[in-house]
């Protein structure tokens, strides 16, 4: 134990904490402590019973000033816990943090142990290997990275909008970028909202045009995310502008264009509305889009088809907006953080055949009712049915893809609400008799129950029991020419056949289709479903296990209006608290590359997880960017010349880690042959 | 303070008893009446079951009646023993109010046989007029003969305190109680106070009726009560009068006082039992009677 | 297609069948239930609260009769909001209710279910769905009449004469009960009446709610109570 890595002869501290009676009454602490202090190097060791409380961090600083220790090693609980706690103490006593080293004692011995004299005996292997180790640790420097002010969000519903102005208010500038022609997501496709039934475009409109004429932000619509690259403080990021063919700065709007469209009729459909209208080939998704601009699809335009239309768009522009040479544009960004407000998508309803959406005219989806309720959608407002008629009698079903082993299992949580919004505004709109069919109505929320009860008084109609199926075929002569709603009335206790003119199904909430793809381009994790994964459920919802990304809104689980709104608010606050701090400061325990001994085989690089390893071709040798390691030790291992050291886990750390514990297995091995002999 | 006393059909008849015991219990604490001239059934529940508005006519004509009687006192205090009456003008008041076309029809119909409802009368209940009124303590005073080592169950049946009336808990009521205790009994704690004695069944559906009866007896004589005390003449009747049947449906022994409010008050205040109605049960209250004159009670 | 479901009874007419297991149609379809009938008891028992019913029981569990009634409260709100008439009208329930308010004090929603049961009682008598020999319906139409007639009930005819038209066997049961409240003075055969007679009458019927009157003078149940 002569080498000690240059750094002085050890002074070894150790402390074994009781953890009141967690650790105490499965480990003997005393014999721990006893223990220690016969080990070379140790110059003091004792035990308490709270090592992390204040006057056990004292006792550590203490004996570092009056035994000029030099090396700490506490024996508690998981260096998850307190590491952080004693390298602070540590360092306020003028230590080198990393000088210090944690055994933990309870949730790997205590908390897992049934027999205390073998409790003792691993609690003591353990600690004699940490302070082996000790041995050889060297003071390390952290490193402090600056973080770029500029900020990213991609996805421009109103999570993103709502995190964009609060960042561009703070004073930073904001990158918003949103895949469709306009922003808005879909909140900007309701008529109404729950509970209190105000109307979206009027709370949605205002703040849709603020992003637009905020001086701190660039909104880029019709735009997507095509590569990041760098680490928190530092990101770069590749956009791809999709061509519109309209120049966005010199368009105002007035859909002259499309009025001179060489089709007179609209004969696509217009898949704002959900397809229930046509548009043009030349188009704005609606009223209000923002930007207020035009464009083109050039699927069904005849100019990009065959190039013999006449074009008669352009002559109607007199302000030249029109470019059908546009091309894609590439923009590159740096950035320092990122907040991902991609939102969700409805479940696909034509997967659950037994509601015969896609079979039957006059079976909708929830999001196209919302459309016909809607004054600006396909039928100015008015809900009918296919053949243009009012419904008499409409039935909702509840939980359409939720709450079901075949499609998903979770709740989605707002379709109940959704549903009773929508009960409310057809009976409003048509007098039907409105029947809403659901398992449980799960209404939480700050008056959400005292609408379920408003929409109740209403005379809605309310079955509890999931519906089987959605048929055409009659029973009874009322039954012809309707749909019949199949269920158990599970209040009753009778199986009824419900005819009506409408259904609608209330589709759950499930992640977008490319949510994979943007996971792993932001290089953050997934829940099993497909949702984005917070750092944690409860105390870090919006935080991401990536530094400097977060996310907001329906893109990490189900939510309604207010919940995404006030996590776009919670995202915003750490992204601000990262940009006031000016610059972040790197744990280093990083690998790096002995130049000398590197081959150049390229081993390492694809195998990073964070891609941190690059290679220089001039030196021909691999290089690890010390600012996007993130110490997991995967290259260390895998480096066939052993050209990669990692800090806090070299080979003599760790090998005289080992020799201690196995010192220790060679005592009982002896014991146990002195026993039998 | 005058009071009119709204009797009911009940308290002429089989509730002779309750009236006879009440009368006598407001001469002992000069509590000043009249009876209400010319009054008619209260309507009550089995007439709400036919038709509700004549039902409501029924109740509003004695209001009126009450208001003309006391047309020159500056409050009309209608009191009304029996729960059915009680809750049925309370409730009449009630709807009248919320309901002012209602009104305005039944104030009319009042008018053509030359009566106007006011809208102005309190109606109370004697429990009501007991503690509020009175008050515990100018009782107390005028006990002549205390109640000790009397365990009383005071039950309240189900009409007296709810829904309408205000002047006791509708779950847990306790006026009884603390007459009861003024009077110097003690009090039994029990869960049946409000709970539905059957009464509106026993004349009609008495396979439903007794089990709820039975429930209230047997639970007041496992609870070592030495007497039921009752604020509603349906409950008194059902609980006394139906004794024998349920003893020998559930071949057990019920046999129990039950007795109304008014009479045990009265016995407290000194009064002759005969004055009380007491002769008018189905048995003699004996065991009350021993305890009263000092001699030792018998739990059952 | 006649007016009925192809399906509708034909299982209850094979008699083959029916010596197995009584075999009857459980299904609902809607043409079978009163869609109008929801928002007429609502009228009828003032208040529109009973939409707001969020099938929590606790109505059915306050109820001291709930274990005997084929429906219970809680049911019976949900069968009424959704139409069914019939069975709502013919169920024991609405009889065995003993107004009892116990629903009423516990209920969440402030529904008045004792007023939805009266209401109910009224529709059976007016629709003629009460049970015929129900005592507890041919009760109130008695006493209905009695203070009609004579603006006082007097127990003891009142009581003999439902026995009479329900089960004489009942009166005879009753009679020692009878004779000792007689002799105590707390009952007597003789009708009361208040003074003024015909004004009260008058004045019954001036409220005679018209669209009720016609129904009421043709229910049977009424005029053979008046009958006897
Ligand atoms: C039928 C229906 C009715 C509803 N009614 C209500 C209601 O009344 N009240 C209420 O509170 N809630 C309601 N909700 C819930 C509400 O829709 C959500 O809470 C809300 O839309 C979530 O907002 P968001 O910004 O997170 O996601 P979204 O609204 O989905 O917005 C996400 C945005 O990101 C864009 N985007 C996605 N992927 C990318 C990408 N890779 N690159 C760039 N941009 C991308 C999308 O185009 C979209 O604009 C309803 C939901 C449904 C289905
Ligand atoms: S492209 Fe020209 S004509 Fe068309 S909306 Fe824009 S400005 Fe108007
Ligand atoms: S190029 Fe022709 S088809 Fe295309 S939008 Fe213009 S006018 Fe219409
Ligand atoms: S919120 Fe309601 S409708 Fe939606 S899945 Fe949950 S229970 Fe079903
Ligand atoms: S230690 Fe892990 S994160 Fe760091 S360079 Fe090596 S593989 Fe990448
Ligand atoms: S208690 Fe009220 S809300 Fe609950 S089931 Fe009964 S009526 Fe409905
Ligand atoms: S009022 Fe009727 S339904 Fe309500 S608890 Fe009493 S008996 Fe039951």
């Amino acid at each position: 134990m002569s080498n000690t890595n240059g750094n002085g002869l050890p002074k070894i501290g150790f402390y074994v904490c009781h953890c009141g009676h967690n650790i105490a009454s499965m480990v003997d602490v005393e014999e721990v402590q006893k223990f220690a202090s016969t080990l070379p190097g140790v110059k003091i060791s004792r035990d308490y019973k709270y090592m992390c409380s204040d006057p056990g961090q004292e006792l550590i600083q203490k004996d570092i000033k009056e035994l000029g220790l030099n090396r700490i090693v506490v024996a508690s609980c998981s260096p998850l816990l307190h590491e952080h706690t004693f390298r602070v103490a540590a360092e306020k006593a003028g230590l080198n943090p990393y000088y210090f080293h944690m055994v933990n004692i309870r949730e790997n011995v205590s908390w897992v142990h049934t027999d205390k004299s073998s409790a003792t005996q691993k609690a003591k292997a353990l600690t004699r290997a940490a302070i082996q180790r000790v041995f050889f640790h060297k003071p390390l420097e952290k490193k402090s990275v600056p973080v770029n002010p500029d900020v990213l969000i991609v996805g421009g519903g109103i999570a993103g909008i709502t995190a964009a102005l609060t960042i561009a208010n703070a004073g930073k500038h904001v990158y918003l970028v949103e895949r469709e022609p306009t922003i808005g997501g879909h909140m900007a496709m309701f008529d109404k909202t729950f509970p209190t039934l105000d109307c979206a475009a009027c709370i949605l409109t205002p703040k849709m045009s603020a992003v637009k004429s905020h001086p701190n932000i660039t909104m880029w619509t019709y735009s997507e995310v095509e590569k990041v690259s760098g680490f928190v403080g530092n990101y770069k990021v590749n956009i791809k502008r999709k061509p519109r063919y309209v120049i966005e700065e010199l368009c105002v709007g007035c859909m002259e264009c499309i009025d001179a469209c060489i089709y007179k009729e609209a004969k696509y459909p217009d898949e704002f509305n959900q397809k229930l209208s046509k548009r043009k080939p030349i188009y704005i998704p609606f009223p209000q889009a923002t930007p207020q601009v035009v464009l083109f699809d050039p699927e069904t335009c005849i100019d990009f088809k065959s190039h013999r239309c006449k074009k008669t768009c352009i002559e109607a522009c007199d302000r030249e907006a029109i470019d059908l040479k546009q091309v894609p544009e590439y923009k590159e960004i740096n950035v320092g953080t990122v907040i991902l407000t991609t939102g969700f998508k409805p479940y696909d309803a034509e997967l659950s055949p037994q509601y015969g959406y896609g079979k039957y005219p006059n079976v909708y989806t929830s999001l196209e009712i919302e459309r016909l309720v809607n004054a600006s959608g396909p039928t100015s407002g008015e809900v009918v049915t296919k053949d243009g008629n009012k419904p008499k009698s409409v039935g909702i079903i509840h939980c359409v893809g939720s709450r079901d082993q075949k499609a998903h299992k979770w709740c989605s949580k707002v379709c109940c609400m959704y549903s009773l919004k929508l009960a409310h505004l057809i009976k409003e709109h048509t007098g039907a008799e409105v029947y809403n069919f659901y398992i449980d109505m799960r209404t939480p929320g700050k008056g959400y129950d005292e609408f379920y009860e408003k929409i109740m008084t209403e005379g809605v109609h309310f079955v509890r029991g999931r519906v089987s199926e959605v048929t055409d075929w009659a029973l009874v002569p009322e039954e012809e020419n309707k749909l019949t709603i199949r269920v158990e009335d599970t209040l009753i206790g009778v199986v009824r056949r419900v005819p009506v003119d409408m259904v609608v199904l209330a589709v759950g909430l499930e992640p977008r289709a490319d949510a994979g793809d943007i996971r792993r381009m932001f290089n953050i994790s997934c829940s099993n479903e497909g949702w984005f994964l917070e750092r944690h459920p409860k105390l870090a919802p919006v935080s991401t296990f990536t530094d400097g990304i977060f996310i907001a809104g329906g893109c990490q689980g189900p939510k309604d209006i207010p919940d995404s709104v006030a996590q776009a608010g919670a995202a915003a606050a750490e992204v601000l608290s990262l940009i006031c701090a000016g610059s972040i400061e790197l744990e280093p325990n990083t690998a790096s590359i002995i130049e000398k001994f590197c081959s150049g085989c390229k081993s390492c690089i694809p195998i990073c997880p964070y891609s941190a390893i690059s290679f220089n071709d001039g030196t021909q040798k691999a290089v690890i960017n010390e600012a996007l390691c993130k110490g997991c030790g995967t290259c260390v291992a895998a480096c066939p010349s052993g050209s990669i050291i990692q800090n806090l886990f070299e080979d003599e750390q760790i090998f005289s880690e080992i020799d201690g514990l196995l010192k220790f297995a060679d005592i009982e091995l002896e014991e146990m042959e002195a026993e039998h002999a | 303070m005058k009071y009119i006393y709204y009797p009911g059909c009940s308290l002429k008849s089989t509730g002779k008893l309750y009236e006879e015991s009440l009368l006598a219990v407001f001469d002992a604490l000069d509590i000043k009446y009249e009876e209400l001239n010319d009054w008619n059934c209260c309507g009550a529940t089995a007439y709400m079951a036919v038709d509700e508005k004549k039902a409501f006519v029924l109740a509003a004509r004695n209001i009126a009646l009450a208001e003309e009687q006391l047309k020159d006192e500056a409050e009309v205090n209608i009191v009304a023993p029996c729960s059915a009456c009680y809750m049925i003008l309370l409730k009449t008041q009630k709807f009248l109010e919320e309901n002012p076309e209602d009104m305005a029809v039944i104030k009319a119909a009042l008018k053509e046989s030359g009566l106007d409802y006011k809208a102005k009368a309190k109606i109370r209940h004697p429990l009501d007029v007991f503690l509020n009124d009175i008050g515990e303590q100018e009782i107390a005073k005028r006990i002549t003969k205390p109640l000790k080592g009397i365990r009383v169950a005071s039950y309240y049946g189900c009409q007296t305190v709810r829904p309408y009336s205000t002047f006791d808990d509708q779950r847990n009521p306790v006026t009884m109680d603390r007459l009861f205790k003024a009077a110097g009994a003690e009090i039994v704690d029990w869960s049946m106070k409000t709970r539905c004695c059957g009464a509106s069944l026993t004349g009609t559906i008495q396979e439903v009726a007794l089990p709820l009866s039975y429930i209230i007896l047997h639970e007041a004589k496992k609870r070592r009560a030495d007497v039921v005390t009752t604020a509603c003449s349906l409950c008194q009747f059902n609980l006394e009068c139906y004794q024998t049947n349920i003893d020998k449906k559930f071949k057990t022994d019920t046999k129990i006082d039950v007795i109304y409010f008014t009479q045990l008050l009265g016995l407290a205040l000194g009064l002759e039992p005969k004055k009380l109605g007491i002769n008018r049960l189905f048995a003699q209250p004996e065991n009350l009677f021993r305890i009263i004159e000092g001699g030792k009670p018998v739990y059952v | 297609m006649d007016k009925k479901s192809v399906f509708a009874e034909s299982f209850a007419l094979d008699n083959a069948a029916k010596d197995i297991v009584e075999i009857r149609r459980r299904i609902k379809y809607e043409s079978e239930l009163d869609k109008g009938f929801r928002d007429k008891i609502a009228k009828s028992a003032h208040g529109e609260k009973l939409y707001g019913c969020i099938q929590c029981g606790t109505c059915s569990a306050a109820c001291p009769v709930s274990h005997y009634m084929d429906y219970t409260p809680r049911k019976i709100i949900q069968m009424v909001r959704e139409g069914f008439k019939e069975e709502v009208l013919t169920s024991s329930t609405v009889w065995l209710c003993a107004s009892c308010y116990a629903c009423s004090v516990e209920c969440p929603k402030g529904i008045k279910i004792t007023d939805v049961m009266y209401a109910l009682k009224r529709e059976s008598i007016l629709g003629n769905y009460y049970p015929k020999k129900s005592p507890a319906s041919i009760l109130a139409n008695n006493f209905f009449n009695q203070v009609l007639n004579n603006g006082r009930n007097s127990e003891g005819p009142l009581l003999i004469k439902m026995y009479l038209k329900t089960n004489p066997f009942m009166l005879f049961k009753n009679m020692a009960l009878g004779f000792k409240l007689w002799v105590r003075g707390r009952i007597s055969l003789k009708t009361e009446k208040i003074k003024d007679k015909k004004s009260l009458k008058r004045l019954l019927q001036s409220v005679e709610d018209k669209s009720n009157y016609k129904a009421k003078v043709h229910s049977p149940a009424l005029k053979e109570a008046s009958a006897v």
